[in-house]
């Protein structure tokens, strides 16, 4: 792999998919191997992997974004233990739901191109650059959107110019938009959505912000096949995370499923002991 | 007909060098030096925006002396090369030595064939895992690469101060020692430098992600 430099007025500058496009064979391997991927119609889609439901909220001066772990294909659960919820990058999160593959891909993407111009420029991009640049990425995939591939971003960070924190939500064109209070998206969101929109409240501390997410994508697993619940079984539970002015922070998997097994406890006591 | 006068290889080479090392000798110096937690990284270096030393990848870091639009377009090739050497392959794949190649290719090509060699001198800092794994390659206008050991001096007045690091280091130094060698290996006996004429960074052996991480001017005052 050679060194990429270019003429001044040929500069891709802070851009890592702008370099992507200057390069060619010689500097990335492989580069246009999977151009050929969506060329077949949507009525000959192969079942892939879809994930479903996240879930995000806003409490004091923070943001909660949280995801439940499974992907499905089809009426088969494929994956029991998918990440959903990523660090973009020290003052933000993305969380995705739609095909896994693509999604996945888009997040690793825009985690480098964050990181990418933070390098080039020296400081980081604005929490507003940052939600654009993703909104870009989301329309640039509308093409493998038409043909099945859906992919739709929550977003949230810790805007350190205002000091507080924003949440923004997408859809398939890459329309971009900001969300004052809480936001679900999935085939599990419906359910997520009515749960967060009985609990929230602009007081909510962290952890009742927590409790809440966690309260809506029990919700979610309960009424959609699609969405995984907690498995206790297996150890495997929805990642949560939470954006302050501390940055990004995930909680440790012990916290969550003490989260998970008292709204057990709440629940089996409602029903006097029989938690069917 | 005009001929063109012939000049001596060793007389174009040694002129090609002399305007390098000319140029270079103009800016002020540079030295890193590997501590018990890292590599630390110091410039004199009285502007809090021109900066001398950055960030590549996870465990990699870069300073330059010289001319600052030279080694700051070096800067961002080599944040170029990394960062699509990681996502090509895997941010493991990515390693100082393949970059410090690199970089001693294209300034090695510009010294012999381009009518103005580059007035810079560039070091490749990485840290390991373990203290043994911790690499400092210092690549020359000329392309030249050395790799070296403990500590490493760029710039005009490399020879003078390197040797008063050599006389201050030791193995092992805490970050406080190796920022306390370093700043006044740069400085000299006749000087004093603060930390407002410093620019400082280290690359933290312990972090899992990126490594390198600015120091501000109320912590160097701290730790000096």
């Amino acid at each position: 792999m050679t060194l990429p430099v270019f003429k001044p007025w040929d500069d891709p500058g802070p851009n890592f998919a702008g370099l992507l496009g200057h390069l060619d064979h010689r500097m990335v391997p492989l580069a246009d191997a999977g151009s050929g991927m969506v060329a077949g119609g949507a009525d000959r889609l192969p079942e892939i992997a879809h994930g479903t439901t996240v879930v995000a909220s806003k409490y004091g001066n923070g943001v909660v974004i949280a995801g439940d772990r499974r992907a499905t294909a089809g009426n088969l659960i494929s994956h029991r233990n998918l990440t959903k919820v990523f660090p973009a990058d020290k003052w933000s999160g993305v969380a995705i739901a739609g095909a896994a593959g693509p999604a996945v891909e888009m997040v690793k993407m825009f985690q480098l191109q964050l990181e990418h111009y933070e390098k080039v420029e020296g400081h980081p991009l604005s929490l507003e650059g940052k939600a654009n640049q993703l909104s870009q990425m989301v329309r640039g995939h509308l093409p493998a959107a038409m043909q099945g591939f859906v992919v739709v971003p929550l977003f949230a960070g810790f805007d350190r110019r205002r000091g507080y924190g924003r949440l923004f939500a997408y859809d398939v064109t890459g329309g971009r938009y900001e969300e004052e209070d809480f936001v679900a998206s999935g085939s599990g969101s419906l359910f997520a959505r009515t749960v967060i929109k009985m609990g929230h409240r602009d007081s909510n501390t962290e952890d009742q912000a927590i409790d809440l997410m966690i309260q809506a994508l029990f919700a979610a697993a309960d009424e959609d096949s699609a969405t995984g619940g907690p498995d206790s079984m297996r150890g495997i539970y929805p990642i949560v995370a939470t954006i302050t002015v501390d940055g990004y922070r995930e909680l440790g998997e012990s916290e969550i499923a003490g989260r998970f097994e008292r709204l057990l406890d709440e629940f089996t006591e409602q029903h006097g002991g029989d938690r069917s | 007909m005009n001929m063109p006068f012939y000049v001596a290889p060793e007389q174009l080479m040694k002129d090609r060098a002399d305007f390098a090392q000319k140029g270079i000798a103009r800016g002020r110096s540079l030295a890193a030096i590997e501590f018990d937690a890292g590599v630390l990284l110091c410039a004199e270096n009285p502007s809090r925006n021109l900066r001398k030393i950055s960030e590549i990848y996870d465990r990699i870091a870069f300073a330059g002396v010289g001319r600052y639009n030279e080694y700051d377009q070096l800067r961002i090739a080599g944040i170029r090369h990394a960062d699509l050497k990681g996502y090509t392959y895997s941010r493991d794949d990515v390693d100082p030595q393949a970059l410090a190649n690199q970089y001693a290719q294209m300034l090695g090509q510009i010294f012999t064939h381009e009518t103005k060699p580059l007035e810079v001198e560039i070091l490749v800092a990485s840290v390991g895992y373990r203290p043994d794994g911790d690499r400092m390659f210092h690549i020359r206008y000329d392309g030249s690469v050395s790799d070296e050991h403990g500590f490493a001096v760029l710039g005009g007045e490399a020879e003078a101060i390197r040797e008063r690091l050599g006389r201050s280091y030791e193995d092992e130094l805490s970050l406080s020692g190796g920022l306390k060698a370093a700043v006044a290996a740069l400085a000299g006996d006749e000087r004093t430098l603060g930390s407002g004429e410093l620019e400082v960074a280290v690359l933290d052996r312990l972090d899992k992600g990126r490594c390198f991480r600015r120091l501000e001017s109320g912590e160097i005052d701290g730790l000096l």
